[in-house]
């Protein structure tokens, strides 16, 4: 199956997403064939609901992908956010465009997590929800309310109850990001 | 002047204690007898009346010796850390060697003999565990899991690594003419390195808990001088069996029996420690009547775990260490939080005095003539190739590790991991077991070791700092704990862990998913008790522990102003403990026992007071009932904990097995009624003109109360004015109580002092809280209602309050509150100020 993932991967778009994205020839094809995998209809494109959801941080993470329809070049984009950033690529700090593993495409990554409905807040409901995928079923919906109440508080700035991207940014400040949202990916 | 003075009485108790040692071997000789001392005595001297006291010195010398020496070494440990301008540049245990040389000194110019000296069997069976399990048992295990990997090479190829090089290359040295006439062969050469192989666990701990170097690097030194205990100990054994055997007797079977038995040594120690740490934390499910001792079970069985796998010959350390370690999670759940405290607070205790110990004893073995031998091409030769080849390892296995690892070691941690192989008692421990019939330079190879240890612990351990500094280590960052910050990295592992599902690889994070759901499955289950089940959640506690916080910070603040009145009432237990602290200290060591329980039942009563978490000031923006359940629940406790004790006498039940305190019920009811009865006979003569501007100023104070957050406190009570002064009244019954102190001037006590002029708002501010009971007698709500009106002013924290007054949920309740009382009044002006940093 390996073999035949990779023979329906051109070489150009593997140059392609080589540049946009900073994985490895060897990285690109192994994932090519996952991705022919996880795709049930065979068809290039991963539909909204894919094989894997087993835990609900999954599904979100794979509804994060945006588009409802992810190629594989979308796909790649988005595991590119986990790449742990290598130490030639500080030096070389490309002036080009901010690779896709930078501290603040990682940060936005996080908070879209949060942020369903895509108006750069994170509100008390959307934090409930992600709490609620977390926390085991011990806790109630009270206690959860008002972990995500003191969760708000402590970010919150301007008032107004919900979490904006800027917020977010300063809150984690001194989280090591870098390191926390990574992996590493198998050659 | 104070260490000054403690170093004086450190002299008189040396002196003490080596003219005692100048006895003690004149007694050794009818203490050799055993237990015949006692009636040896009355046989040396047959008694002819009948003596009041006699002098029985060789009776107690042994627990007598012992005890002393303790306690100069942790006087020496006192001395050394009232010195704080040395300490800085200068670490502890350093120190602490150097006070034993002149220690050791001093029993040398009296005796001509060292008559105390770190014997292996102290070393291995009293003064070692007890730090090991201490490390153990305070591991972060996601840190020390996470980097696992690492640890385990270091700690097996690395110690190999160290072990091999070292014997061979002063083996080959040797060959060479370097070192002279001496009498050692290659295999006593490989014994000899196989024992100064190991990176010392305690002396590791003592060092880098001074320098505080960012925690990978903290767990990487740390958890391979842990871990590389086994690989010494199967090394050690098999070369001496090598030695003993002789070279000749030395073939494959034999050494293919050496790589075996390392495995089972290091796997069965680790083994044996999983197996006690269930037991502790199988047993810890079922002490819930036995309270008393249920931390002492942790102690038993770690030391038993210890000396089992010493019994079967298993890694010993590695048996308690992970014993340690698997039992933390659980018994911190399933025990009393009193007992977790101790717990905590005694393996502090015990570890951290015998490290002491440990160190001046090192100093106090050196000075003794008969162990010198001195070779010069032996000793540097050894030195200069510890610290070489040490180098040369980590570097070595650093770059493979490096290959695989998500965050590479740098190269300037890996310096540090270098220059942190500090060799320590372990190694001189060895040393000393060597047998001296088989190895001729046992002397030799004893002050090489004791060289060497002082060089790395002194010579290492102070140019450690400034090298630190010097590379710009990361340092530890200082975590402050935030909600968000957990929530986020919780958010973290949880996409990790869906990247790794959907790139379809088994990486690090899969795999503690998985483990992570194979424990709450059925270890949980297993181990931990139902009630304690229901708290797992890491959210929840860091929640909690926030809120618990900020009331402690809210506290504060109040004590600062003046009153402690104008908080809710859990807060107020907190004042309660500290004021009695202050009071009944050194008084009534029982009573401190009264408030740890105190503590407990707050935190106890937190949980019961589901789903509210009753501490969190934010917590009014929570539905009224909610608020109220958790209020009534609140006073209630109050009550029934603190308010009314009998008045003229506390009994004092002495308990050995529980806690206790007077909960008479009757006592309790009848010294309330016949409290609110004269309360009420004061109100009413207040309310008949006695004096009515008083009244007239409490009441505009009251119409204003429902605007702070204990408002609503107030509000529940609703209309019933006697109930209204319980809260400051809570204080002053409670100092009446207490038969220490001088005011039980009234009858029912209290004369009410509800109506009493306020007194000058600006002077309570200065009152300290433990004065300021004083004063609540005479006036017991006045300051509490001005309190009130002035809420603690801290920007940071306001600002986490604010919602309480800002959001228009929060208002709404207060209108509900409000309903039996008059309508809400303009707020006082403070609160402008306060407003303005929301």
């Amino acid at each position: 199956m390996g073999s035949r993932a990779s023979t329906l991967l051109r070489e150009e778009e593997i140059e392609e997403i080589k540049k946009e994205t900073g994985f490895s020839h060897s990285q690109i094809t192994r994932l090519y064939s996952r991705f022919t995998s996880l795709d049930k209809g065979e068809n290039g494109f991963l539909g909204r609901i894919i094989k894997i959801p087993e835990s609900p941080m999954c599904r979100r993470v794979v509804v994060s992908f945006r588009e409802d329809q992810v190629n594989f070049k979308g796909f790649m984009r988005t595991l590119a956010h986990f790449r742990p950033i290598e130490d030639n690529e500080k030096n070389k700090n490309p002036p080009t465009s901010e690779p896709l593993n930078s501290r603040t495409n990682k940060l936005l990554f996080a908070f879209r997590l949060y942020d369903l409905d895509r108006d750069d807040k994170i509100s008390r409901d959307e934090l409930l929800q992600v709490l609620r995928m977390m926390v085991g079923v011990n806790i109630s919906d009270d206690q959860l309310g008002s972990i995500a109440d003191r969760t708000i508080q402590e970010a919150d700035t301007n008032g107004d109850n919900c979490i904006s991207f800027q917020e977010f940014i300063k809150v984690l400040e001194k989280v090591d990001v870098e390191q926390k949202m990574s992996i590493r990916f198998l050659h | 002047m104070g260490p000054r003075w403690t170093s004086a009485l450190l002299l008189c108790l040396l002196m003490v204690a080596s003219s005692l040692a100048n006895e003690a071997p004149a007694h050794e000789t009818s203490a050799s007898g055993g237990n015949q001392t006692s009636t040896g005595h009355g046989e040396a001297a047959p008694i002819t009346t009948l003596p009041i006291v006699t002098w029985k010195w060789h009776h107690v010398s042994t627990p007598y010796l012992v005890a002393l020496w303790i306690l100069v070494s942790w006087l020496c440990k006192l001395v050394i850390e009232a010195n704080h301008h040395v300490t800085t540049y200068i670490p502890e245990s350093a120190l602490l060697i150097c006070l034993g040389f002149l220690l050791g000194g001093m029993i040398w110019g009296a005796d001509k003999v060292q008559t105390f000296k770190l014997t292996p069997t102290v070393f291995f069976f009293y003064l070692l565990p007890q730090i090991i399990l201490d490390s153990g048992y305070a591991m972060p295990n996601k840190l020390f899991f996470t980097n696992m990997g690492g640890i385990l090479i270091h700690a097996i190829i690395g110690t190999c690594w160290n072990a091999a090089t070292l014997g061979l290359s002063l083996w080959g040295c040797h060959k060479g003419g370097a070192m002279g006439d001496i009498d050692i062969g290659l295999l006593q050469y490989l014994l000899f390195g196989s024992l100064l192989a190991a990176v010392d666990p305690v002396a590791v701990i003592a060092v880098f808990e001074q320098v505080h170097v960012n925690e990978v690097l903290f767990i990487m030194v740390f958890g391979e001088s842990l871990l590389n205990d086994g690989v010494t100990v199967v090394l050690f054994n098999v070369f001496d069996a090598f030695v003993s055997l002789g070279g000749g007797a030395i073939d494959a079977k034999e050494i293919v029996k050496g790589i075996i038995s390392f495995f089972v040594v290091a796997f069965g120690g680790s083994l044996v420690g999983f197996v006690f740490g269930l037991l502790i934390s199988l047993l810890t499910r079922c002490t819930k009547n036995i309270q008393i001792i249920e931390p002492g079970f942790i102690f038993v069985l770690g030391y038993l775990a210890y000396l089992t796998a010493e019994m079967l010959s298993l890694s010993a350390i590695l048996s308690v260490m992970f014993c340690g370690m698997c039992c933390q999670k659980y018994i911190n759940s399933n025990m009393d939080e009193r007992s977790v405290q101790t717990v905590r607070s005694a393996l502090k205790v015990f570890a951290n005095g015998s490290e002491t110990i440990i160190f001046v004893f090192l100093g106090i073995s050196a000075i003794d003539k008969s162990i010198w031998v001195w070779n010069t091409g032996f000793i540097l030769l050894t030195l200069f190739f510890i610290l070489v080849y040490r180098f040369i390892g980590v570097f070595v296995l650093t770059w493979m590790m490096n290959r695989f690892r998500l965050v590479p070691i740098s190269l300037v941690d890996q310096v540090i991991m270098g220059y942190g192989g500090l060799r320590g008692a372990v190694a001189y421990g060895l040393a000393v077991l060597l047998d001296e019939t088989r190895i001729k330079e046992k002397n030799l190879m004893i002050s090489t070791t004791l060289i060497v240890v002082y060089f790395t612990v002194i010579f290492q351990g102070i140019t450690m700092k400034p090298l630190v500094q010097w590379l710009k280590v990361k340092r530890a960052a200082l975590v402050e704990l935030s909600l968000i910050e957990k929530v986020q990295n919780k958010v973290f592992d949880h996409a990790l862990i869906a990247i790794e599902d959907i790139s379809g690889q088994i990486g690090h994070n899969y795999m503690r998913d998985k483990w992570r759901n194979f424990e709450e499955k059925w270890m949980s289950w297993f181990l931990l008790k139902s009630s304690a089940r229901k708290k797992q959640d890491r959210l929840f506690n860091v929640f909690h522990e926030l809120n618990l916080q900020d009331a402690m910070e809210y506290v504060t603040e109040g004590e600062r102003r003046g009153s402690l009145d104008f908080i809710r009432n859990e807060n107020a237990f907190v004042d309660f403990k500290k004021k009695f602290d202050e009071d009944f200290a050194e008084a009534m060591p029982d009573i401190m026992a009264d408030m740890i329980q105190f503590d407990g039942c707050n935190v106890v009563f937190l949980y019961r007071g589901d789903p509210v978490p009753s501490v969190s000031l934010e917590m009014h923006e929570q539905n009224l009932r909610g608020l109220r359940q958790a209020e009534e629940i609140n006073a209630h406790h109050l009550l029934e904990q603190h308010l009314y004790k009998g008045r003229k006498q506390h009994r004092h039940k002495f308990s050995r097995s529980h806690f206790s305190i007077n909960q008479d019920e009757n006592e309790v009811q009848e010294i309330f009624q016949r409290t609110m009865r004269s309360r009420l006979e004061s109100f009413k003569s207040g309310k008949m003109g006695v004096a009515p501007p008083k009244t007239i100023t409490k009441h505009t104070k009251r119409e204003q109360q429902p605007k702070m957050p204990n408002g609503k406190n107030r509000s529940y009570y609703s209309g019933d004015e006697d109930f209204e002064f319980s809260e400051g009244d809570s204080a002053s019954g409670y100092d009446a109580s207490f038969p220490t102190r001088v005011s039980y001037r009234t009858g029912a006590g209290i004369e009410n002092p509800a109506f009493m002029p306020d007194v000058d708002p600006s002077s309570p501010m200065h009152i300290p809280p433990w004065l300021a009971d004083a004063e609540l007698e005479v006036s017991p709500v006045a300051p509490s209602q001005r309190a009130q009106v002035r809420l603690p002013w801290m920007p940071g924290h306001l600002h986490r309050l604010s919602s309480l007054r800002t959001s228009p949920r929060s208002g709404d309740s207060v209108q509900e509150g409000d309903e039996q009382l008059p309508p809400p009044p303009p707020p006082p002006p403070r609160h402008d100020r306060d407003d303005n940093h929301l």
